[in-house]
This record gives C-alpha cells, sequence and structure tokens, in this order.
C-alpha cells in the first residue's frame, strides 16, 4: 500500500456518511494526494468532538450541529470549526415501535405516509395517552445537537405536538436504539444510516418516515476541522478536498457499490453485513415486516444533487433549529459564526462553482414538509410561524 | 479534602471502577457511587444527584451525559472539567488515560483538580496492569506453541530437545522471524501434511 508523508488523524462514528472517509483510504486516493491517513473508530459524538478540540484528531467525520455548537460554544468549550466538505446529506429515518404504529394508522386521517397525517395522528395518541395516565411517549435520539433531534422536533411540531412537554426525548447511543425499542424503553428513534434499518430487518419495529420526508435536503455530516489547521494549511487542505471529492465520485459510480459496501464492513469499520450498506447506498430500506421495502433517491446523498458542497443557508437552518428549541439564543453575532462555519468558498476554490448539480433541488435548499419556505435572512420571522404548542397543558386546562 | 464530594463513576469495567472507587475512599471520599448499567443512566445519576461524574471515555453512554447539558431542569446542571482551556496538559493526561469527568457548574476547579489527577493516575496503573496481564498471558500460549513444536520435531527428526529447539531458533534468526512464529509454522504444516 502506499503512503503519503503528511500524517492525518481522523475520528469517524461507524455510520454510512463516514464512506468517503473509508474510500479515500482504501482505493490510495488519500495516499497519492500525500497522505497518511489513520481513521480512528470513536463510540461517542462527544469523543470525537473533544478529540478535534485538542488537537488529537486533525480531522473527524461530525454532526453538522456539532460542529455548529462547538463554533457557538453552545454545550461545550467554544472552539471554532470549519466544515469545507459535506460527508453526507440526508439519511437519517424516523422509526416506531408495531405497538405506536397502529396506534398512529388508527387515529390518522389520511395517508401515515405523509409526516403532515402522521404528525397530528401522534398529536392524538399523545392526546390520548394523557387522558388514560400513561407514560409519556419516549423517543430515542443520538445526541442533542444532531438533525435526528431536530428533525424529530420539527415532524412533532407540525402537527401540533411539544416534544418538551408532551413527547420525552432522550439520548441513547445508535447500538442500545433497537434493543432499547424492541424492550419497550422507548416507542420510536431518529437515527442515521445503517442503523435505521437495523430495527426492520429485525422486525422490532417499522420505518415511518425517511429524514428526506421531513427536510428534502439537510447536510447531515460535516468533514470538521480546526480553524487554525485551515489557516496554516491551505494546499494540504485543497489535497484533502481533491482525494474526498475522489471518493465521493467512486461512491456514486453504482458499478462500484459492492466495492464500497466491502470497504466499509470491513474490521474496525461499521459492523453490520454489506447487505445492509448497499441497500443505504441505494437507498431502498426494509421498512416494515414482510420485506416491505421502500426506496427514495434522496434518502441518502453523497456527492450526489451537489450534496459535498457546504451550504450556509443549512448551517442557517441549523441555527434556526438551535433558537427554536432553546438551545441558543437569537442574535446576528451568533447567526454570523454559525454560517461561518460552512466553507463554500474553500470547496469553489478547489472545484469551481458546479452550481448545475443544483438543478431541480428545493428552491429555499431545505425543502421542509411543513410550514412557509425556509429565509435565512429573516430568522425570527420564520420561526414566529412556529408557535408552540402543548397538549399536555391544553388537557390540563380542560380538565379544570 | 473534600469529603462531603458526591462522586458517580461511570465505568462498566467493574475492575476498574472498583479500584478507582478504593482510590476515592483512601482519599477520604465516602459518597461514591459506581454506575455500571447502560440503561436508565440519566435516571440514575438523577437519584444519586452528584457533585464530580467520572466516566470512561469508552463508554458510549457518554453522550447520554451530554444531554443533561440540555435538561439542567432535571439535575444540577453538570459541565466538562477543565473547559476554559486553561489546562492542556490535564485535558490530555485525561483523554491520554482515557477518562472524563464533569463536575457541576459553580464548583472551583480547583477543588476538584486532585479527584482527576488520582483518576488519570488509577485509570493508567489499570491499563499496564491490564497490558501485563496480557503479555504473561500470551507467554504461556507461546510457550504451549513452541513446547508443541519441539516434541514434532524431536519426533520427526529424532532431536533432542535442546537440539530442537536449536533448530527452531537458528531458523528463526535466518528468516528473520520470532521463534514463535516459526513454531507455529512447524504445527501448521504438520497439520497440513496429516
Amino acid at each position: 500500500m502506499r503512503r503519503g508523508d503528511i500524517p492525518l488523524r481522523i475520528g469517524f462514528i461507524p455510520l454510512v456518511d463516514a464512506a468517503p472517509l473509508f474510500v479515500a483510504v482504501d482505493k490510495q486516493f488519500a495516499a497519492e494526494e500525500g497522505f497518511d491517513v489513520e481513521l480512528v473508530r470513536e463510540v461517542s459524538w462527544s469523543n470525537v468532538r473533544d478529540k478535534l478540540n485538542i488537537g488529537l484528531f486533525d480531522a473527524a467525520h461530525l454532526l453538522a450541529p456539532v460542529a455548529i455548537a462547538s463554533s457557538l460554544g453552545i454545550g461545550h468549550v467554544r472552539v471554532p470549526i470549519a466544515a469545507p466538505i459535506n460527508l453526507g446529506v440526508n439519511g437519517n429515518a424516523i422509526v416506531v415501535s408495531h405497538e405506536l404504529y397502529a396506534k398512529l394508522a388508527a387515529h390518522a386521517d389520511g395517508d401515515l405516509g405523509d409526516p403532515l397525517v402522521s404528525a397530528q395522528a401522534l398529536a392524538r395518541v399523545v392526546s390520548d395517552q394523557d387522558e388514560k395516565a400513561a407514560g409519556p411517549l419516549t423517543f430515542g435520539i443520538t445526541f442533542p445537537f444532531s438533525n435526528h433531534n431536530y428533525q424529530l422536533r420539527f415532524w412533532m411540531g407540525a402537527g401540533g405536538v411539544d416534544p418538551d412537554e408532551d413527547v420525552q426525548l432522550v439520548v441513547l447511543p445508535p447500538p442500545y436504539m433497537v434493543d432499547s425499542l424492541a424492550n419497550g424503553h422507548i416507542d420510536g428513534f431518529c437515527v442515521g444510516a445503517p442503523w435505521n434499518s437495523v430495527a426492520t430487518e429485525q422486525g422490532v419495529g417499522r420505518v415511518l418516515h425517511f429524514g428526506c420526508d421531513i427536510q428534502a435536503r439537510m447536510v447531515e455530516k460535516v468533514l470538521a476541522l480546526r480553524e487554525p489547521w485551515i489557516a496554516k494549511s491551505a494546499d494540504t487542505l485543497s489535497r484533502l478536498l481533491r482525494a474526498l471529492d475522489r471518493a465521493v465520485a467512486f461512491i456514486d459510480d453504482p458499478e462500484n457499490l459492492d466495492e464500497v459496501a466491502a470497504i466499509m464492513t470491513a474490521p474496525n469499520r461499521i459492523n453490520v453485513a454489506p447487505e445492509m450498506i448497499r441497500r443505504s447506498l441505494e437507498g431502498s430500506l426494509v421498512v416494515g415486516p414482510y420485506d416491505e421495502t421502500r426506496k427514495s433517491e434522496r434518502y441518502l446523498l453523497i456527492g450526489r444533487k451537489g450534496a459535498a458542497r457546504p451550504d450556509p443557508v443549512h448551517a442557517a437552518w441549523i441555527y434556526a433549529q438551535m433558537v427554536r428549541w432553546g438551545q441558543a439564543p437569537l442574535s446576528s453575532t451568533l447567526f454570523d459564526q454559525a454560517q461561518a462555519v460552512f466553507r463554500p468558498d474553500i470547496y469553489d476554490a478547489v472545484f469551481g462553482r458546479r452550481d448545475s448539480r443544483l438543478s431541480g433541488e428545493p428552491k429555499d435548499r431545505v425543502g421542509a414538509f411543513a410550514g412557509p419556505p425556509f429565509d435565512p435572512k429573516d430568522i425570527a420571522g420564520y420561526l414566529s410561524a412556529w408557535p408552540a404548542n402543548r397538549i399536555k397543558r391544553r388537557v390540563a386546562v380542560r380538565r379544570k | 479534602m473534600e469529603p462531603g464530594l458526591k462522586i458517580a463513576i461511570v465505568d462498566e469495567s467493574a475492575a476498574r471502577a472498583s479500584i478507582l472507587e478504593d482510590g476515592l475512599r483512601e482519599a477520604g471520599f465516602t459518597q461514591v457511587t459506581r454506575i455500571e448499567e447502560t440503561s436508565g443512566l440519566l435516571a440514575r445519576i438523577c437519584a444519586t444527584d452528584p457533585d464530580v461524574i467520572l466516566i470512561d471515555l469508552e463508554s458510549p453512554s457518554r453522550d447520554v451525559l451530554e444531554q443533561m447539558f440540555q435538561i439542567s431542569r432535571v439535575v444540577k446542571r453538570p459541565i466538562a472539567m477543565f473547559v476554559d482551556h486553561s489546562d492542556s496538559a490535564s485535558i490530555q493526561a485525561a483523554v491520554d488515560a482515557g477518562v472524563s469527568a464533569y463536575i457541576v457548574d459553580g464548583l472551583k476547579k480547583e477543588r476538584v483538580k486532585h479527584i482527576l489527577d488520582m483518576c488519570i493516575s488509577r485509570f493508567n496503573a489499570f491499563s499496564r496492569l491490564q497490558s501485563e496481564l496480557e503479555k504473561a498471558r500470551n507467554a504461556i500460549e507461546d510457550r504451549k506453541v513452541i513446547d508443541r513444536a519441539k516434541g514434532i520435531l524431536m519426533a520427526a527428526k529424532n532431536l533432542t530437545e535442546e537440539e530442537a529447539y536449536a533448530v527452531m531458533r537458528r531458523t528463526a534468526m535466518n528468516e528473520k522471524k520470532k521463534i514463535i512464529e516459526i513454531a507455529q509454522a512447524v504445527i501448521t504444516a504438520t497439520d497440513m501434511l496429516k
């Protein structure tokens, strides 16, 4: 195997959108650009963030909202992060237990495949649940600063459910998610590929929605670097982006699907059958019993449709979610800092403008299923479309 | 000394957790709780209401703890130790040792620094112990393999034990390999020729 001279330690969490890193290493793209990459598998996002922050990692596969939270100093020490390339757009799914699915179906006024219908059904289930004095419905997410959290909340909010009052959201490591659903500790969860389909493959739940049903286009993972690293090595950085760009192109070629799946399931990477990776990359998941499958070309975008180019509109959207759910105050300083995390300027400097790839994508670059189009210039106005709605309190008032 | 501080240890390795617990008790901390189970972690922590939480970096439950930054209503808000970066050597040492600490907001870090220091040294001692054990275990395994290969050579070539060992050592030197690798090769070859 060829090796470059520039040592590079990159931390990752075993998820399908770490693919560009694996492929860049195994197909020698990184070595050909002069890198000697060491990929380090981590068990928690906190570890990835901390090791990147203190310089144990040169780069990391990171949840886009963690990169922003870190740069804003929310929930942790402030360490400015730069994201010059996306590793994945979309790729999440909301999974519910068979029991909750049956309840949603009983309360649905229309097709449950429509997230507005399912969210309104959830509101009725929550309302029932409350009257019968059962415990609150509980949903698993992987991290407070994650699209899993924001997508669940957005979906619930659209149906009139207050995610902080009417249900319970708990953080669970993805490997525990399926067991927790099976033993009834949680009623549903939102996680990324491949873990969202592990549950359905094992028959313990149903995929209710793909993440792309909630937002048609939302950055999920970025390549995160510390600001000083970017400032001091522009040439190294463009070589790293080129290596990743080649990996992304390789992944996007359907001919390479088997090879990519084999690369990703190598020891110390992702411990699932190659078939699961194949399905995730093709966007063709088992969503329910009897191998019921559903296919969407938007399910997970690695490179396709211009997915690799960082989009500051997405940074603004994520910041808006942080404000909406009380994680961050609304201020123009924080807004600017959030947008500055995403660096399309670096991406464009290496690859030129690739705007043509965006044709046919949502006009507001987000494509949420409910609410007005997203306007990054007016976050306050956008958020005013979402008044807090608390079923629990409404019920409590009614009882008086 | 702060014997009044409540300390929670979250570690899936019961052996390491008890080494740490012993150390803390010896240092005069009497209110130490060990939390091994991963399910219901938040509930356990809420019930314990600790001032300091020590967690193994290999535990996926770290992300669960981080949620407490968000839901401070249920528990005293914990913050990661040394968040001001004033002591990067300590952070580095802690990460190298594989441990992370959270302390409740408002607790001065000088008051808990020696807790973390001890934690780091006990974690390091534990991994040294583990690698020594591992080495000893491997040495015993190697000895068994070499003895078996010796026996095969003695029978096949009618050699004494010393001669059989000398043959393997010479081959190892010539091929720039370890003697255990040669012994393994002898066994593999013999098995294949059976």
